[in-house]
Formats: C-alpha cells, sequence, structure tokens
C-alpha cells in the first residue's frame, strides 16, 4: 500500500529523465502507473464491496503520534478510483495536449507528484499524515497553475490558489490537533470511534468551524470560492483532473469523512446546508455570467462543490447516497466537459463561448462525446447524472430546518447548471461554422480516449446503476453515513416530486440557455459582484497586508540609530519597572552609616563630571570630564583593596583620553541641532536607566547572604596557585579561559582595524587609477 | 579527561592562529579553512555521540574544582549546538572556496571565520556565566570585523549599528552579571542554579532575570530588540550572511534556553509569561518587516526574526513537549536560514543582482537551483513533510496542549505570511522571466564577490546547497530519531538535577 502511494513520488522524481527519452509517447508511458494503480484499487472492491475496511499501518514519527496509516473503505476507495482512472485518462490526453512543449517533463513531474498526494491524502488514516498529503496537493496544485510562469495573471493565480487554500490548510492543522486530544488519537479510525466524545467536547464548536475552514478554501465553498476560475490559468488537464474532479473534492471529501463523528449537530446542519446551497446558488450564477468555457466550467464546479457540501451537511441515508452518487456522476461529466474544452481549444484555438459554433461538422466523436457529457451534467435521463439530480432533490426535501431557503437555492442554482450544460454541450457545435484561429479537425484518439470513456461510463452507470452501486457505492454511502445503507438506485422512481423538480429546471434551463446572450449581459451589468465579491475582499487583505507591513517597518526599522537605541532603552526600562512593580515592591534600603567622608567626595566628583561630559558644547571638555570620572572610579577601585585594577583604569582611561583627543581633534565643530524637547525625552530616559540601575545595585548588595566564591580565590591563590597577587592568580590560572578569549578578542579587532584601514585606502587607490583612463 | 568538550572550541582556535600565521598564502588559508571546519565537524560530532552515550560531559579548565574555576559543560542541547555549528561552518567554508575572493582573503577572512566559530562553541559550552560574556565578545568583534571586510559604505553604516546595539547588550549582560555575583556571590551556572533554588522566589532575582532577557533579547533579535539584525545582515559576503544567519542570533537564544531553564525557573509565571508575549509580537513583527522587503537577502533577514519567535515560543510556553519544539526548531532553522542565504549567494552569481525586480527567469535556465531553493523555502514556511513542518506542528501541538491559544494563532498566521514572502521570491526570481536589462549591468552590491572563473567554481557553490537541503528533507522525512534527540535534550533542559549533579558532583549542596 506504501508503495502504492508513494510511487507516484517516485515516477514524478525520474520523470525529468525519462519524458526526454520517451518523445511522443510520453504520456502513454507515465499512464501506465495509474492504469496499475487502478487495476490494484479496483482487485480491491470485491472485499470493500463486502463491507470490509482495510487498514494498512506504517511508523513515520510515534514519538509524535504521527503515522503513515491507510484505511481503505468504501469512501476512500471511491475517490482512489477516480484518482487513479482519471490520472491515467488525464496522463495519456495530457502527452498529447503539451506534445513538443518544452516544459513536459516539469509538467508530468508535478503532475504525478499530486496524483500520489491526492491518493495519500483519501487514503491517510492517520490525521497529521492526511494533513502531510493535504498541503502537498496545495503545493503541486500551485506549481501547476503556474505552469505558464512567465505570464503574470498565471503566477498571481497559482498565489492566490496556494494563499487560500494554504490558509485554510492551517486552520485544519489546528482543527486536526484539537481534534486528536478530544478524541485521544491521531487517526481517522480513533475519531470515527470517540464521535460522542467529540461531539460533546467542550471544543467541538471551534474543531469543527477550524475544519470547515480547511474544507471550505479548498473546495471552493462561499466565500472562498474566487481562486477556483482563477486557477483555470493552469493547462486543461490540470484543469480537468485538480480543479474538478480531484483536489477540489478533497475539502467535501473530508467533510464527509468526519460526519459519521462530527455530523448531526445543529452547527453542523445548519453551517453546511447554507454555506453548501449559496455556494450552489452563488456557482450558477457566475457561471451564466462568464463567457470563457473553462471559467464557465470552473463555476459550475463551483456550483457541483456547493451541492456535495449541502449533501454532507444534511446528512442521514439519502443524502449519503445521494453524496456519493453526485461525486461519481460529476467527476465524469465534468471531467469529460474539461477535456472536450481542451480539445476545441487545442484543434480550433476557441476559448470564448461566444466565439464558438458550428464544429460539430469537421469534430463529430467530440461533439458526441460533449453532448453525452452535457446530457449527464444536466441531469437528464437515462444518464447517470439523473439519478444523482434525483437524489438530491429527495434528501433537501428531507430537510428539517432552512428547507424553504435551502431548496430555492439548490432549485434556482440548479436551472443555471442545467443552462451550463445546455451553453456548453451545444453552442461550440450547432450553428454556422465561425472563422477561428485554427482550422476546425477531429482530435487524435489520445485527446478523444479520456473524455469518450468518462462521457460512455456517465451513460452506462445510468443504464446499469445496480453496477456501480453494488460494487462501490454503497460502500461508499455506508462510509459516509457511517453505518451500511441499502441504496437501491434506479432511474425510475415513479411519479413524484423529486421528478416534477428535475422537470422544472430542465425546462427553465433550457429557456436560460436559449437566452443566454441577452441573460449574460444583464448579469455582466451587475457591477456589484465585482465591487463587493470575495475576490475585492482578497485584494484588499493583500494590499492591507503590504501596506500594514510597509507602515510597521517605517515605524520600527526606520534607518536611525539614535531610534533603535532609544527603543532598546526603553524596552528595557518598561520590561523592569514592570517587574520591579509587580514582583518587587522593594524599597531599597538605605542607610548612611559606614559612608565615609572620602567616599562621598569621589561620588560628587563622578557625579559632577559626568554632568558636564553630558552638559558641555565642547569636545574636548566632554573627553576630559569623561576622564575625570573615570579616575574616580579608579580611586574607588584604590580604596577598596583592589590597587592593580585601579593602575589598569588610569592607564585606559589615560589612553582613551589621548586617543580621542587625537581623533576628536580632526573633526569639525561641535554643532547643537538637538532640541530641547528631545534632549529632555533623551535625558529622562538616561536617567531612568541608570536609577534603576543604581537600585538594583543596592538592592543585590543589600540581598548578598550567602558566601563568595572570592573567599576560596583568597585561601588558594597562595597554596595552590603559587601567587601572591589574587588577581594575576584568578587571571591565569583560576580563570585563564577568560584570559585567553580576552586575547582572542584583542587579535580580532587587531584584524578587524586592519582589514578596515587597508581595504578602504586599497580601494580608493585602485579607483585613482582606473579614473583618468 | 574527555578531549572533546575541549576540541570544539580548540580546534577553531588553532585553525585561526595557523590562518594568521599564513596570512601571505591564499591555498594555505583555504585549505585551513576547509580542514579546520571540517575538523571541527568531526570533532562536534564526536562531543554529541558522546554525550548522547555518557549524559552530561564537564571538563574543569585547569583543573579547578566547580565552583570556583571555570567548567566547560556539554549537555545535549550545547552538543546539538555545536554540531550546528560544525555543520554551517563546513558549509560555509566550501561555498566560500569559490564565494569570497582574494580581496577578501587577504584581510583575514579565514581567521576571522575561524575565531568567530571558537566564539560560538565557546558559548554553547561554556558553564560559567562570565565566562560566557567573554565568548559573546569574542563573537561580537569577530563579527563586526567580517560585517565590514570589504569597507563599502554599507557595509560601514549595517556595521556600525550592528556594533552599538550589540554593545548595549553587552553592557546589560555585564551589569545583569555583576548583580548576580553581587547577590549569590557566584558565577557557576550550576551553582547559581543550586543557590537561586535556595533562596527561593524573590523579586529581585526576578529583575535580574528581566534584565539577562533583555541582553539575550537583543542577542537573539527579538522584539523588540531586533534593529540590528534587519540593518546589517544584508551588506557582507554572502557567505557571511549565511554563516550569521545560521548562528550568530541562535546564540542569544541558546542562552535564553540555558538561564531560564537552568537558574531562572523561580517565577515561570512571570516570567516565561514576558517571554511568550515576546515571541508572538517577535513572529508577527519579523514576518511583517519581510512583508514591505522586496531584496532577497533583506527579506530572508526579516525571516530569522520572525522565526526566533517560534523557538522562543517554545521556551516560553515551558513544557516538555513545547521545549522538544523549541529544540527541534532551532535544529532545522539553522539549517534552511543558513542554506537561503546561501541560495541567494548562487544567484547573485548567477544574475548579479539581489533585487527580486532586476532578477528572473531562474527556473526556466537552473531548474536544479530552483528546486534546490523550494525545499528550504518552503520548510521554513513550515510545509510538509520538510523539517519546518514538524518544528511548527509540535510547538502547535504543544501550544494547543497548554491552552496557548493566541500565541498558536499567530504562529500559523505567521506561518502562512513566511509561504507568501517564500513564494514572492519564488515568482520573483525563478518564475517571472528575466526583466529587460536597461544596459546597466545588474551591479547594485558593490562588493561584487563574483569570481574571476565564472564557471568552475559553481559545483563548490552547490555543494553546500546541496548538502543542507539534503539534511532539511531528511529531517522531515526521518524525523523520529531527530525527535528523540530533541526530547532528551528538553528532559535534561527540564530536569536540571542531572547537569547541577554532573557540574558540582557531591559538592553540591555543600557551601564553602
Amino acid at each position: 500500500m506504501l508503495l502504492a502511494v508513494l510511487s507516484g513520488f517516485l515516477l514524478a522524481a525520474v520523470a525529468p529523465w525519462l519524458v526526454p527519452r520517451l518523445g511522443a509517447h510520453a504520456g502513454r508511458v507515465l499512464a501506465l502507473l495509474p492504469v496499475g494503480l487502478f487495476l490494484w484499487f479496483a482487485s480491491l472492491l470485491p472485499a470493500v464491496g463486502g463491507g470490509e475496511t482495510l487498514l494498512w499501518e506504517y511508523a513515520w514519527v510515534p514519538g509524535l503520534d504521527v503515522q503513515l496509516g491507510f484505511l481503505v473503505d468504501g469512501l476512500s476507495l471511491l475517490f482512489a478510483l477516480l484518482i487513479s482512472g482519471i490520472g491515467a485518462l488525464v496522463t495519456l490526453y495530457a502527452g498529447s495536449y503539451l506534445a513538443g512543449h518544452r516544459d513536459l517533463a516539469r509538467f508530468f513531474v508535478w503532475l504525478l507528484a499530486f496524483m500520489a498526494s491526492m491518493l495519500g491524502l483519501v487514503l491517510s488514516d492517520g490525521l497529521i499524515a492526511l494533513f502531510v498529503f493535504w498541503e502537498l496537493t496545495s503545493i503541486t496544485s500551485f506549481l501547476l497553475i503556474g505552469f505558464a510562469h512567465e505570464d503574470k495573471t498565471a503566477r498571481q493565480a497559482a498565489l492566490q490558489g496556494l494563499f487560500v487554500t494554504v490558509g485554510g490548510g492551517l486552520a485544519l492543522l489546528a482543527g486536526f490537533v484539537l481534534l486528536a486530544l478530544a478524541a485521544g488519537g491521531w487517526s481517522l479510525s480513533a475519531v470515527l470511534d470517540a464521535g460522542d466524545a467529540v461531539r460533546e467536547h467542550a471544543h467541538y464548536a471551534v474543531i469543527a468551524w477550524l475544519i470547515f475552514l480547511g474544507a471550505f478554501t479548498k473546495s471552493a465553498q462561499v466565500p472562498f470560492h474566487f481562486w477556483l476560475p482563477n486557477a483555470m490559468a493552469a493547462p486543461t488537464p490540470v484543469s480537468a483532473y485538480l480543479h474538478s474532479a480531484t483536489m477540489v473534492k478533497a475539502g467535501v471529501y473530508l467533510l464527509a469523512r468526519f460526519q459519521p463523528a462530527l455530523g448531526g449537530t445543529d452547527l453542523w446542519v445548519f453551517t453546511l446546508t447554507l454555506v453548501g446551497a449559496a455556494t450552489l446558488f452563488t456557482g450558477a450564477l457566475l457561471a451564466l455570467r462568464s463567457s470563457g468555457m473553462k471559467r464557465m466550467l470552473a463555476y459550475s464546479t463551483v456550483m457541483a462543490l456547493g451541492t456535495l457540501t449541502l449533501l454532507a451537511g444534511i446528512g442521514g441515508e439519502t443524502a449519503a447516497i445521494a453524496f456519493v452518487a453526485f461525486l461519481l456522476a460529476h467527476s465524469l461529466y465534468k471531467g469529460a466537459l474539461f477535456l472536450i474544452a481542451g480539445v476545441i481549444d487545442h484543434e480550433t484555438g476557441c476559448r470564448e463561448v461566444p466565439e464558438m459554433g458550428g464544429f460539430g461538422r469537421a469534430m463529430p466523436v467530440s461533439f458526441a462525446v460533449a453532448v453525452l457529457a452535457a446530457l449527464s451534467a444536466a441531469g437528464v435521463m437515462p444518464l447517470f447524472g439523473f439519478i444523482a439530480k434525483e437524489l438530491l432533490f429527495e434528501s433537501a426535501l428531507g430537510l428539517a430546518a432552512w428547507q424553504p431557503v435551502v431548496l430555492t437555492l439548490t432549485l434556482a442554482g440548479l436551472v443555471g447548471g442545467v443552462a451550463v450544460a445546455a451553453v456548453v454541450g451545444l453552442r461550440p457545435w450547432i450553428g454556422r461554422p465561425v472563422t477561428t484561429p485554427r482550422e476546425p479537425h477531429e482530435a487524435p484518439l489520445d485527446l478523444l480516449a479520456g473524455p469518450a470513456l468518462l462521457a460512455l461510463l456517465g451513460l452506462l452507470f445510468g443504464l446499469l446503476p445496480g453496477l456501480a452501486e453494488r460494487g462501490l457505492l454503497a460502500a461508499a454511502a455506508g462510509a459516509v453515513h457511517g453505518q451500511a445503507v441499502t441504496p437501491n438506485l434506479a432511474l425510475w422512481h415513479g411519479l413524484n416530486l423529486p421528478l416534477a423538480m428535475s422537470a422544472l429546471t430542465l425546462v427553465a434551463g433550457l429557456l436560460v440557455a436559449w437566452r443566454w446572450d441577452g441573460i449574460r449581459k444583464m448579469l455582466v451589468g451587475l457591477g456589484f459582484v465585482e465591487r463587493f465579491g470575495a475576490e475585492r475582499g482578497y485584494d484588499a487583505g493583500m494590499l492591507g497586508l503590504v501596506r500594514v507591513a510597509a507602515w510597521q517597518t517605517r515605524l520600527l526599522q526606520n534607518g536611525h540609530l539614535r531610534y533603535y537605541i532609544l527603543t532598546t532603552l526603553s524596552a528595557t526600562a518598561l520590561l523592569l519597572v514592570y517587574a520591579l512593580v509587580t514582583r518587587h515592591a522593594v524599597i531599597p534600603p538605605w542607610s548612611s552609616s559606614g559612608v565615609r567622608l572620602y567616599e562621598v567626595v569621589i561620588g560628587a566628583v563622578v557625579l559632577m563630571a559626568a554632568l558636564v561630559a553630558v552638559t558641555t558644547r565642547s569636545r574636548l571638555g566632554a573627553v576630559a570630564s569623561l576622564g575625570a570620572a573615570g579616575f574616580g572610579v579608579a580611586l574607588i577601585y584604590v580604596l577598596f583593596s583592589a590597587p592593580d585594577v585601579g593602575i589598569t583604569q588610569v592607564l585606559i582611561e589615560t589612553l582613551t583620553v589621548l586617543m580621542l583627543v587625537l581623533v576628536l581633534f580632526r573633526l569639525p565643530s561641535f554643532l547643537g541641532l538637538t532640541p530641547g524637547r528631545i534632549k529632555l525625552r533623551d535625558a529622562s530616559i538616561s536617567l531612568t536607566i541608570g536609577g534603576l540601575m543604581s537600585w538594583l545595585l543596592l538592592d543585590a548588595v543589600a540581598a548578598h547572604h550567602q558566601g563568595s566564591i572570592s573567599r576560596y580565590f583568597v585561601e588558594n591563590a597562595v597554596p595552590a596557585g603559587h601567587g601572591q597577587n589574587i588577581v594575576n592568580v584568578i587571571l591565569v590560572d583560576f580563570r585563564a579561559l577568560d584570559t585567553l578569549g580576552e586575547i582572542v578578542v584583542l587579535g580580532l579587532a587587531a584584524i578587524g582595524v586592519y582589514a578596515m584601514i587597508k581595504l578602504r585606502a586599497e580601494d580608493r587607490r585602485r579607483r585613482g587609477k582606473e579614473e583618468p583612463r | 579527561m574527555r578531549p572533546e568538550i575541549a576540541l570544539p572550541i580548540l580546534i577553531p582556535l588553532a585553525a585561526g592562529a595557523l590562518s594568521l600565521l599564513a596570512w601571505r598564502s591564499h591555498a594555505a588559508q583555504r585549505t585551513l579553512g576547509l580542514v579546520g571546519t571540517g575538523l571541527l565537524l568531526a570533532a562536534s560530532l564526536w562531543l554529541a555521540a558522546s554525550t548522547w552515550q555518557d549524559g552530561i560531559l564537564v571538563m574543569h579548565m585547569g583543573g579547578w574544582p566547580a565552583p570556583f574555576g571555570i567548567v566547560l559543560v556539554s549537555d545535549l542541547l550545547g552538543a546539538i549546538m555545536v554540531v550546528l555549528a560544525g555543520i554551517t561552518g563546513f558549509a560555509t567554508a566550501v561555498y566560500s572556496l569559490v564565494a569570497v575572493g582574494r580581496e577578501h582573503e587577504r584581510f583575514g577572512y579565514y581567521p576571522l571565520l575561524h575565531l568567530l566559530l571558537a566564539g560560538v562553541n565557546g558559548a554553547f559550552l561554556t558553564g560559567d556565566v562570565f565566562n560566557l560574556y567573554v565568548w559573546f565578545e569574542v563573537m561580537l568583534v569577530a563579527s563586526f570585523a567580517l560585517l565590514i571586510l570589504g569597507g563599502e559604505r554599507a557595509q560601514m553604516e549595517g556595521a556600525i549599528k550592528y556594533v552599538t546595539l550589540n554593545l548595549l547588550s553587552s553592557a546589560l549582560f555585564l551589569s545583569a552579571i555583576g548583580l548576580l555575583y553581587g547577590m549569590a556571590g557566584t558565577l557557576n551556572m550550576a551553582d547559581l542554579a543550586v543557590r537561586l533554588a535556595e533562596t527561593g522566589s524573590n523579586g529581585l532575582t526576578t529583575v535580574i532575570a528581566v534584565l539577562f532577557l533583555v541582553a539575550f533579547g537583543i542577542k537573539a533579535a527579538a522584539f523588540p530588540l531586533f534593529f540590528w539584525l534587519p540593518a546589517s545582515y544584508h551588506t557582507p559576503l554572502v557567505a557571511v550572511s549565511a554563516l550569521f544567519a545560521g548562528l550568530l542570533t541562535k546564540v542569544g537564544v541558546y542562552a535564553l534556553f540555558r538561564f531560564f531553564t537552568l537558574i531562572f525557573t523561580h517565577d515561570v509565571a512571570f516570567t516565561h509569561e514576558v517571554l511568550l508575549w515576546i515571541a508572538a509580537a517577535t513572529m508577527l513583527t519579523g514576518v511583517l518587516g519581510a512583508a514591505a522587503q522586496f531584496e532577497f537577502r533583506r527579506i530572508l533577514s526579516f525571516h530569522i526574526v520572525s522565526q526566533i519567535g517560534y523557538m522562543i515560543m517554545g521556551l516560553a510556553l515551558y513544557t516538555p513537549l513545547a521545549i522538544v519544539g523549541g529544540v527541534f526548531y532551532i535544529v532545522h532553522h539553522i539549517i534552511v536560514k543558513a542554506n537561503l542565504f546561501l541560495i541567494s549567494g548562487v544567484v547573485y552569481r548567477l544574475r548579479g543582482s539581489y533585487e527580486l525586480a532586476r532578477l528572473g527567469g531562474l527556473y526556466r535556465s537552473s531548474p536544479g537551483l530552483a528546486l534546490l531553493f523550494l525545499i528550504p523555502a518552503l520548510s521554513l514556511a513550515g510545509m510538509p513533510p520538510l523539517s519546518g513542518f514538524f518544528a511548527k506542528f509540535i510547538l502547535v501541538r504543544a501550544g494547543l496542549e497548554a491552552g496557548a491559544y493566541t500565541v498558536v494563532g499567530v504562529a500559523l498566521v505567521v506561518g502562512l505570511l513566511t509561504l507568501y514572502s517564500m513564494i514572492k521570491i519564488w515568482n520573483e526570481v525563478f518564475w517571472k522571466a528575466m526583466p529587460e536589462n536597461d544596459g546597466e549591468p545588474n551591479d547594485d552590491v558593490m562588493n561584487d564577490d563574483r569570481p574571476a572563473q565564472p564557471a568552475g567554481g559553481l559545483a563548490l557553490l552547490y555543494l553546500p546547497v546541496i548538502g543542507l537541503a539534503a539534511l532539511t528533507l531528511g529531517i522531515g522525512l526521518g524525523a523520529q530519531p531527530f525527535l528523540e534527540l530533541a526530547e532528551r535534550a528538553a528532559a535534561q533542559l527540564l530536569d536540571p538535577t542531572g547537569y547541577i549533579h554532573a557540574v558540582l558532583g557531591d559538592a553540591a549542596g555543600i557551601r564553602p
């Protein structure tokens, strides 16, 4: 099983090497893998059809409860068969569609990687593994949408799709973690077993919403639907495969998968039915508003995804059956229609429906396939789409709450759906032939095999519904419903309400299709769709992001060192004060006893010197007073029995003053440009920091109640360190490593200064030489 | 005596000294660069293996007993960090063979590189607070010298900001050490842990902890103390950028981990709460900063800041899983970040610019490089199944388990924005067609480190990039052993008695 899932990645890895060697046969040869996978999955049918659930377990990161388990029941097997089956047809198709394209090898790399990811997604038992594959489908989809990457719109569409789906994916990750914590297990099986515990958990609503977010973004539900039509920038085989038949169904797969565990609550039913119905309606409306064939199909895919969400929300046996039936029907007819759209583009160069007409004569086979698929899409007897539509109505009628709203939206949406099917199924083929960029001619077998097979399967399953049901759909519906179901699919259910509704949508839809040009113009006139559409929200969000980012950078990273210092010190002061106030209400003890007069004098001198250094307008004066402060500190060292430290300090102070004077000597005179307000601000921060440090110091010294390690140095300097000068022994023996480090620092500083001086000088010399030329 | 503890410091020190002696010989310096960092990597692996096998290792410098002399301590966190320094150092050295011109070699590039590594490893291994300060100084001066190597105006400007703010950190650090010593009378970290635990919860200790927090926060480039990083990291040689990006801020993060698991755990409700807020703010401000940039290395620089937030988040949550996440994140981040900078250098070499607007067409002309970029870039954004995904997943899980919903939310959103940045680079540099050249050669950075011999060296540039990308992939696909490593490192951090006992031995608890 692991091999089955990962084989796509392996083949993708060698594709760049393989494809150029296979030449024109690349598509046909590469399609062998999905064909093999399809057969292998088909061989699992008897067991799964018999109600078994197969489970494979592989360890991955057991420490994090991340396992590569694979769960095969009716639902995942249905998906796996669709993915591998349509995958085979699309691979074959793409080999011909993109024949000779310079990026064909890369295309197959990402396509095969996508297929493997998608298989992993639907087969995974482990929640985290499922998420991993989920994100991988987003990435591969990104790379495929941006196939024509030198085109800006393709790049933007790719980014948009990625951003929306990954954003939802992150919500999903949080949802999965919470779900696993609530269910007490990190696999689908564990979650499905713990349904009651999850539904009663305090976090249930959060979990459900996070998973909704993931599912809605991936499956292009309102208000996240806008990325899908833009994703049509991808080559047509990708649109047919990822953005119609498989990847976009991942979201509804998730909803169906979790329905037994999470479904049935008010939140679940309410949210999913309303969002589903709204998406259904919006998709239909926007499809009628579009003119590009792929765009129309994309919006009608949005519509279908809304339908599936609606069905996942309704719950119950009928809805479960309707869900799997509609899923299968849609994958078949929509895949076929997309591939036909690609055929039209490939053979005539036309993409806009209003510019098409009369192709039927030159391309009779394509015409027949298109009509067959469109009939299924419209839900016409005796195609499989009809059965799915009947079931949809039946489920919607069984809805307890919000039924009128949902039903109205569904009916209206399906009218649009019929109209779209009629437009794309008839418009390009009938009527007077139009002039096209390329002379229309029938497509080669590789291009026709896929759509023809899909369309014929739609007919076959319609005529013999038991064929699909017994092997697969019953088991799949059982997995969605959570217990075994007996679908009993049939074309004829007698004269009942669903049939009447079906007929109604058919008639109304045909009327709309007949008057489509006028209706489309009217819909295009509705400017609010653009002004207030969800895509506008996305654009505004992205723009806002960049603006906020730019504003924040101007505010924080403004390029001025003085503000950086200011901010750093203010933050330090703030944190210290916060800590002092909340954790340390002690006033530092102050006693003047033991302070000697000369200490006071030295302290006063140091303070005065610091004050002069700050206030003086003469650089030399400032340097001199800094030196005075330094000498004062040296005196303090001497007084506290550290004469050698004091001597060192005197040396350093002298050198510093000398060097500073030498440097400052060359600078122009001092200009006092800082206004008083700023001075006040800087002074207050300096005083705050200085005050805080003094406070802390007094406190730390007062709190000193444990013995210090220094006593050890005093006791051991002579006997163990063999030195009379304790400081020296500390420097070269007790703590010699520190001294080593400091020596390194000095060496480094020397290299740095040397490089700074020399490299600049040479640079100048070289430029000087070059200039006269 | 365990020589492996001191070797990660001694080898680069020796290599640095020898390179100084071979000042005039390019060949000798290059060889030393390769051999020195290679040996360092080997020694660091030896140290890690020993630490894994035998537990925490201690070496008493000069034979003086703890807590009086200086000790070098290698626990798993320290050893992991040393290995990462070895990997980054070696990768940089290989890359430098081609990427660093003679101009820079002549002014001490290799000695500086070695001594910087010595400082970094010293910081990771020392068990003494003041000795840590010394290693920080070594790092600071070495990095400053590397920053200005080339002497361009932009470099100077960046370096001045860098050194000023870092000196501020040093001053705070030193003051904090002074206060701590004044209060507890010791400098040995293990001894400090013992003594502060005896004192019990104490407001003054908390305030001093805050001082350390700020000092290390500046080093780690946390909010709102990160200014020096975006101001300087895009200016030096790209090999230097990569080394800095991988290692320097992580020393600050390491110090935070060390201090706030070993020494300052008396008032977790305060200190780690503050850390959590800092973590969230750091993630957010860093990623937003990146969103406003349109220069390859500047984008990457801001993302360092943002990612530091994730690591601090792990520390701040202070649960076993969160610390595991923090350690895992550090490992992941160093490898990925250094690699991204190296890749930006390859792009510069091919196209002569870091400006996104002036780049393009590399997906078409160098698909291999594109793939090599995609791996660390997606990993940085936390996309599965790469190392960054597991790093992020552990933190998210730990955060949700601990009920820290806000910070988890921030972490997830920041992940998305990181992806946005990476895709921005991808779209502009790799997917977009190369913009029409306006006649001027692409050469906005003056310190042109493009080679005299363009073609032959490219393989050497790719080598470290490939190696690091393979590591990224490996940590993702085979996360289990790395997780176990991080788990044991975290266990050592959360139960400091092992560390204290190893350092102080039977003296633990006995006051002089």
